[in-house]
């Protein structure tokens, strides 16, 4: 279960872009998304980007997602 | 090519002869009006240029900001991400986005179109620090565009040690730390929490963290030689019995200048403060706090609290001027000339205004009391009393004493008559640009309730409400509706100075005063 972005409460104001230690998130028509694909639900430590986040809320854990596992 | 006059600026008449006298006995002791007599000549040089250091070089001096640093790594209780922090900045729409390279044209085309431009800041709308990339990039951009143009930062101190380096490397000589507590109890309900080292700390934790990194940078910077200004929100009920203390914290870490800001809190800025109903202090408690702490340290008193995108004179916005999309349609060359002459043109005007308060005070001499009054001034900039009454969205406060004349304040009033609210503009937050549109003068004649000049009768109130304490407002004109207003409320309308530098004539108002009054004073 990767996280996810709620772009309508999402403010764009970049924080988690570079926490993020698998360069996993990336602006799109102005507001931010995570990848899936690249999202390891910062395995070891706390979700960089919930962390850095100033918005409570807005990053949340993507349900419809399978969990992450290493390759 | 350049021009040869700058009309914008011509000298007005009845100036002294300019014989050089600096100051004299107009010593001043609170910092932020201090004057070349009263600071080394180094850090003379390097405040008389910048409104937010020298309460003198406001009169006369614009900045600017660049909002390229939109992250943000504390969270505030005063503040609410979704638009501009609420206190350094004004609240408003999200900034615009500006990349580093956008900021740097920003900066010609505004230097182009105003004169008296002379910094250039980053102050968020996030933290300056926690955007490092976007930060020295815009910096080095402007230093190698517009290599006259000062840079100075703002920041909550928290990733300011890791940075001091890159930031004595680019020059920058001016670096504003918030500071808002020394002691982690009070850091606590002040916020919430912080992001360090990868991970969010919370109450206690965070507040000790964010306080021992601020006190690291400050020592680190001003060992540098940097000018340091502490900015504090004073916030009633949490840490305004505190703020002495982290005035002498800062004092001792060789701050140059404190700033003590009162909190502004509104529910619809969706602040914790706002939404919870947390006051900010009156004029009359900032002052006593400011009072309070000046003997320790420069206090400063003419902040105006800008947004993180402000372009004017401190008490102005000229934002809206220079969006994105003019700017990015711009055509813009780098020129310092007009820059170079208005700054030779400040120095004549000083030296002038300097010696019309040396003759004042040398006449003033020993013969006031230890009576102090407040009294308020309208002025468009130039140290001069040239404001029309009814166009003033804010006073400037004095203090006249035997010591002289003394800048304590501004108070912000409704709305320059020539403006009406905007159709549609309802509900915040805008720019307050966008609020108000120009109402032609033959509208303004039929709004007005007189044809004095003076619009609504309820900004009038504000207005003497505003300034109740003072004993007379100075101005350069005033219609006879509002002068009567005035009257009836106790204050004294003077328009006989209307035109002439502003310290002078307070002095010498209060010398003729003190002269009528101590005849009265004697008989009984």
């Amino acid at each position: 279960m990767p996280y996810k972005i709620i772009s309508s409460t999402c403010t764009a104001c970049t924080a988690c872009e570079p926490v993020c230690p698998n360069v996993a998130i990336k602006e799109k028509n102005g507001t931010y998304i995570i990848d899936p694909k690249k999202c390891t639900e910062c395995e070891g430590e706390d979700p960089q980007c919930v962390e850095v986040c100033p918005v409570e809320g807005c990053v949340v854990v993507d349900k419809s997602l399978p969990r992450y596992a290493a390759a | 090519m350049s021009p040869k006059v700058i009309p914008i600026f011509v000298p007005q008449t009845n100036q002294s002869s300019g014989c050089g006298a600096k100051g004299g006995s107009g010593k001043s002791s609170c910092g932020s009006s201090a004057g070349p007599s009263d600071l080394s000549p180094e850090v003379w040089a390097k405040v008389k240029d910048h409104p937010c250091y020298s309460e003198q070089a406001h009169h006369h001096f614009a900045r600017m900001h660049v909002a390229v640093a939109p992250a943000c790594n504390i969270q505030c209780n005063y503040c609410n991400r979704k638009y501009d922090c609420a206190n350094e900045s004004r609240p408003g729409v999200v900034s615009e986005k500006l990349t580093p390279e956008l900021a740097a044209k920003k900066v010609l085309a505004v230097a182009a179109e105003i004169p008296q431009l002379s910094v250039v800041g980053i102050a968020g709308p996030g933290d300056a620090l926690a955007n490092p990339d976007k930060t020295f990039r815009t910096f080095n951009l402007i230093q190698k565009e517009a290599p006259d143009i000062k840079l100075c930062l703002s920041t909550n101190g928290l990733m300011l040690p890791d940075h001091v380096e890159a930031i004595a490397d680019l020059n920058v000589d001016h670096v504003t730390i918030t500071i808002n507590m020394v002691d982690p109890e009070v850091g606590e309900l002040i916020y919430p929490w912080i992001y360090y080292n990868r991970k969010r700390w919370k109450g206690r934790d965070a507040a000790k963290i964010l306080g021992e990194r601020q006190m690291q940078g400050l020592a680190m910077l001003t060992a540098r030689g940097i000018l340091v200004k502490v900015n504090s929100v004073m916030i009633p009920g949490v840490n305004d019995q505190h703020l002495a203390e982290v005035n002498h914290a800062v004092k001792s870490r060789g701050a140059f200048l404190h700033n003590i800001m009162p909190l502004i809190s509104d529910p619809a800025h969706g602040t914790h403060y706002g939404l919870t109903g947390q006051c900010g202090p009156t004029p009359q408690e900032l002052k006593e706090l400011q009072d309070s702490c000046e003997g320790s340290m420069n206090l400063m008193r003419h902040c105006r609290q800008c947004r993180a995108d402000a372009v004017g004179l401190l008490g102005e916005d000229r934002g809206a001027e220079f969006s994105t999309d003019k700017i990015a349609a711009m055509d813009v060359a780098y020129d310092p000339e007009p820059r170079q002459a208005y700054r030779e043109f400040v120095e004549r005007e000083r030296s002038d205004q300097d010696a019309a308060r040396a003759s004042e005070l040398a006449a003033l001499s020993g013969q006031a009391g230890d009576e102090k009054v407040l009294v308020a001034v309208t002025t468009k900039g130039g140290g001069r009393i040239n404001q029309h009454f009814g166009h003033a969205s804010e006073f400037q406060i004095y203090e006249l004493s035997g010591a002289g004349a003394k800048f304590v304040g501004h108070r912000k009033v409704g709305v320059p008559t020539r403006y009406r609210e905007a159709p549609g503009a309802g509900g915040a937050p805008a720019l307050p640009s966008q609020q108000y549109e120009f109402m032609a003068d033959d509208e303004r004649q039929g709004a007005n309730y007189c044809q004095g000049g003076w619009g609504e009768e309820d900004i009038l109130e504000d207005v003497t409400a505003a300034i109740k304490d003072c004993a007379a407002v100075f101005t350069s004109k005033i219609g006879l509706c509002p002068r009567k207003d005035l009257a009836t409320a106790g204050i004294e309308v003077v328009d006989g100075f209307a035109h002439e530098y502003i310290e002078s004539s307070l002095i010498a108002w209060f010398r003729q005063r003190t002269e009528t009054a101590q005849p009265a004073a004697s008989a009984a």
